[in-house]
C-alpha cells in the first residue's frame, strides 16, 4: 500500500513539474526551460527543505503541531540578517557577495538556535502549550526587534532589508540556488543516515536512553540540521510560517508509518508538490491574482487551528 | 551486581535520596517498595542514567556507571518508565523490534528477527502482533512494552510500577511471567511495586525505602511483618502466612 502511494506521489510530482515547465510557453524553448527550470528547482528545494525541517522538529519535540517557524526560527534568521545590514550599512552589505553573507548568516543562525532551543527543550519538554506560547512569544520578540532596528536605519538599507523579509516564490538568485542545493542535499544525506535513530528518538524522553540513543546529542544534531534547512529556505524565499505544518500533516495522513525512512521522502515529495502545484495553479490558472505565499499560509494556518482545537478537545 | 554507594539526590532544593547504599544481587526479582515519595523511582532513574548522578557512586558489574557509553549501557541494562505514551501508530511487533536497536541500530538481522519472534511468543503477543498500540487494552500495552524491554536482552531490567492500571489478572500474569523468565534466563529484574502483596508474593528480594533511605532489605519472609508495615508505611495491618509467603490483610 505504501509503495503504491509513493508511486502516485512521484507520478503527481513529475506531471506537475512537466506542466509547470511547458504550459503556456511562448517564444524560445531553451530560454523558457532554463528560466522555468531554475524556478522549478528552487520550489522543489524549498518545499523539500521546509518539510524536512518540520518533520525533524516534530520528531525531537514529540508533537505534531510545532514547526520551526512557529517557534521563531525564521524570525531569528531575519533578526540576524537585519543586524548584519545594520552593522555594515547598505553599501557594505551590497559589496559582500551574497553567498558569503548567506553562509555567515547560516553559521550564526545555527549557533543561536542551538543555544536557544536546547535551553527551551530541556525544561519544557512535556508542557506543549507552554512551549508553543514560548515559541510564539520569542517569534514576536524577534520580529519586533527587526521592526525596531528598521526604524533606526536609513531608507536604502530599509529597502534591502524589506526585499529580504517577505516570502516571494517567483524570484531566486542563481548562485544562491546552487549553494543551497548543495547544502540541502548534504543535509538530506545526513538525515537519511540517521533515519533509524530518528525512529528511536521519536519514542519519547526515556525509551531512547534505555535503547542507547542519547536524546540530548540527537536533539543537538537535529537542531543543527534544521538550522541549515531553515536558513536555506528563508534565504531563498523569505519566511513561510505554515507551509511546513501543512505538508507534515498531509504526510502523516498519506503515509501512516512511523519509519522516518518512509515519512521523510514522502514529506519532501509532498512539499515539492504543494509548492509547484500551487504556483502552477496561481500562475497559469488564476494569472497571479494572489501570491502563493498567501494561499499556502492561509491553508496552513487553518490546519494549525484545526490541530490545536482538536488537541484541546481530547 | 549493581553497587550503589552513598548516593544522594536533590530536586529543586528538596532532598529525594540521602546516602543510599544498596547492593542488587545478580539474578532473580528484586522489588523496591515504600510509601509514595520515598525515592524509589528516582533511585531507579539514576541507575538507568535517566537523571544525572549528583553525588555518590553507582557501579554495574564493577564498572563505574558514568564511564559506560550509551550504546554499551543499552546492552547491559534496560528501563521501562512509569508513563508510557506513544504518539505514533506502532504495531506490537515493530515496538518489540525497537528492543533490538542497541544491537541492530535499526537494521534488523536474522538473529534479531528470531529473538523478536521468541519474545512475542513468550509474552503471548503472537495473536496481536500486527495490532497498533493505541487499539490495545492497558494490560496488553504494558505487556508489549515489557516485551520490548525484554527483547533488549540485557542482564538487568528495571521496571517502574508496571502494574499501574492493570487489573488483577493482568498483574498476576505479568508478575509470574517475569518471575519465570528471569529464573529461566538468569536475568536480574528490579521492579518498583506499590502493592506490598505482589512484592511479597513474587519477589526474591525486597528492598524497602522510606524518606530517601533504604530501611531494610532481604527475602520477603524475613522483611514483611506487622512491625515492618508500621515503621515503613505507618499503618497497622495484620500479616498472615500463606503458601510460605507473608500476606498482608488489607
Amino acid at each position: 500500500m505504501l509503495r503504491l502511494r509513493f508511486l502516485w506521489l512521484i507520478l503527481a510530482l513529475v506531471v506537475v513539474s512537466a506542466l509547470f515547465l511547458t504550459l503556456g510557453a511562448k517564444g524560445s524553448w531553451s530560454f523558457t526551460l532554463w528560466f522555468r527550470g531554475q524556478k522549478l528547482a528552487s520550489l522543489l528545494l524549498i518545499g523539500g527543505a521546509v518539510s524536512t525541517a518540520t518533520i525533524l522538529f516534530q520528531t525531537i519535540t514529540h508533537n505534531r503541531i510545532l514547526t520551526p517557524s512557529i517557534m521563531g526560527f525564521d524570525a531569528l534568521f531575519l533578526l540576524i540578517l537585519t543586524l548584519m545590514i545594520f552593522g555594515m550599512g547598505a553599501g557594505g552589505y551590497a559589496q559582500v557577495p551574497k553567498v558569503t553573507l548567506f553562509l555567515i548568516n547560516l553559521v550564526l543562525l545555527t549557533l543561536a538556535s542551538v543555544a536557544l532551543f536546547t535551553l527551551l527543550l530541556r525544561d519544557q519538554r512535556s508542557d506543549l502549550m507552554r512551549m508553543v506560547l514560548t515559541g510564539i512569544i520569542l517569534g514576536v520578540l524577534f520580529r519586533s526587534l527587526v521592526l525596531f532596528i528598521q526604524r533606526l536605519i536609513d531608507p536604502s538599507e530599509f529597502a534591502v532589508l524589506q526585499s529580504a523579509s517577505f516570502a516571494r516564490f517567483n524570484k531566486a538568485d542563481a548562485d544562491l540556488l546552487l549553494v543551497s542545493a548543495v547544502l540541502v542535499c548534504l543535509t538530506w544525506a545526513a538525515v537519511w543516515r540517521m533515519r533509524h535513530r530518528l525512529d528511536v528518538l521519536a519514542l519519547g524522553e526515556v525509551l531512547p536512553v534505555s535503547l542507547g540513543a542519547d536524546p540530548r546529542r540527537g536533539q543537538l544534531v537535529v537542531l543543527m540540521l534544521i538550522s541549515v534547512l531553515v536558513s536555506v529556505s528563508t534565504a531563498l524565499v523569505g519566511p513561510v510560517a505554515f507551509l511546513g505544518l501543512l505538508v507534515s500533516s498531509l504526510t502523516y495522513r498519506v503515509i501512516p508509518s512511523w519509519h522516518h525512512g518512509h515519512i521523510l521522502p514522502a514529506a519532501i515529495l509532498i512539499g515539492g508538490l504543494t509548492l509547484v502545484g500551487g504556483q502552477l495553479v496561481l500562475e497559469r490558472v488564476l494569472h497571479f491574482e494572489t501570491p502563493l505565499a498567501v494561499v499556502v499560509e492561509c491553508l496552513g494556518g487553518l490546519v494549525f487551528l484545526i490541530l490545536i482545537l482538536r488537541k484541546g478537545s481530547t | 551486581m549493581i553497587r550503589i554507594r552513598n548516593v544522594s539526590h536533590q530536586i529543586a532544593g528538596q532532598t529525594i535520596l540521602q546516602g543510599v547504599d544498596l547492593d542488587i544481587q545478580q539474578g532473580g526479582l528484586t522489588a523496591l517498595v515504600g510509601p509514595n515519595g520515598a525515592g524509589k523511582s528516582t533511585l531507579l532513574s539514576l541507575v538507568a542514567r535517566l537523571q544525572t548522578l549528583q553525588s555518590g557512586q553507582i557501579e554495574i558489574n564493577g564498572q563505574d556507571l558514568q564511564q559506560i557509553s550509551h550504546g554499551d549501557l543499552a546492552q547491559m541494562l534496560a528501563i521501562l518508565p512509569q508513563v508510557l505514551t506513544s504518539t505514533h501508530r506502532i504495531s506490537v511487533q515493530d515496538l518489540v523490534g525497537f528492543g533490538r536497536y542497541p544491537y541492530s541500530l535499526g537494521r534488523l538481522g536474522p538473529k534479531d528477527r528470531e529473538i523478536i519472534a521468541e519474545v512475542l511468543q513468550s509474552f503471548e503477543l503472537q495473536e496481536i502482533k500486527h495490532r497498533f498500540l493505541d487499539t490495545l487494552s492497558g494490560g496488553q500495552r504494558q505487556r508489549a512494552y515489557t516485551a520490548m524491554a525484554w527483547a533488549q536482552d540485557t542482564e538487568y531490567l528495571l521496571l517502574d510500577e508496571p502494574l499501574n492500571n492493570l487489573d488483577i489478572a493482568a498483574s498476576r500474569s505479568l508478575m509470574s511471567r517475569l518471575k519465570s523468565l528471569a529464573a529461566q534466563q538468569g536475568r536480574t529484574i528490579v521492579i518498583v511495586l506499590h502493592d506490598i502483596n505482589y512484592a511479597a508474593g513474587y519477589a526474591d528480594h525486597i528492598v524497602a525505602m522510606k524518606a530517601g533511605c533504604v530501611v531494610t532489605a532481604g527475602p520477603p519472609q524475613e522483611v514483611v511483618s506487622e512491625a515492618f508495615l508500621r515503621s515503613v508505611f505507618d499503618t497497622d495491618a495484620r500479616v498472615i502466612v500463606a503458601n510460605d509467603r507473608p500476606l498482608v490483610i488489607v
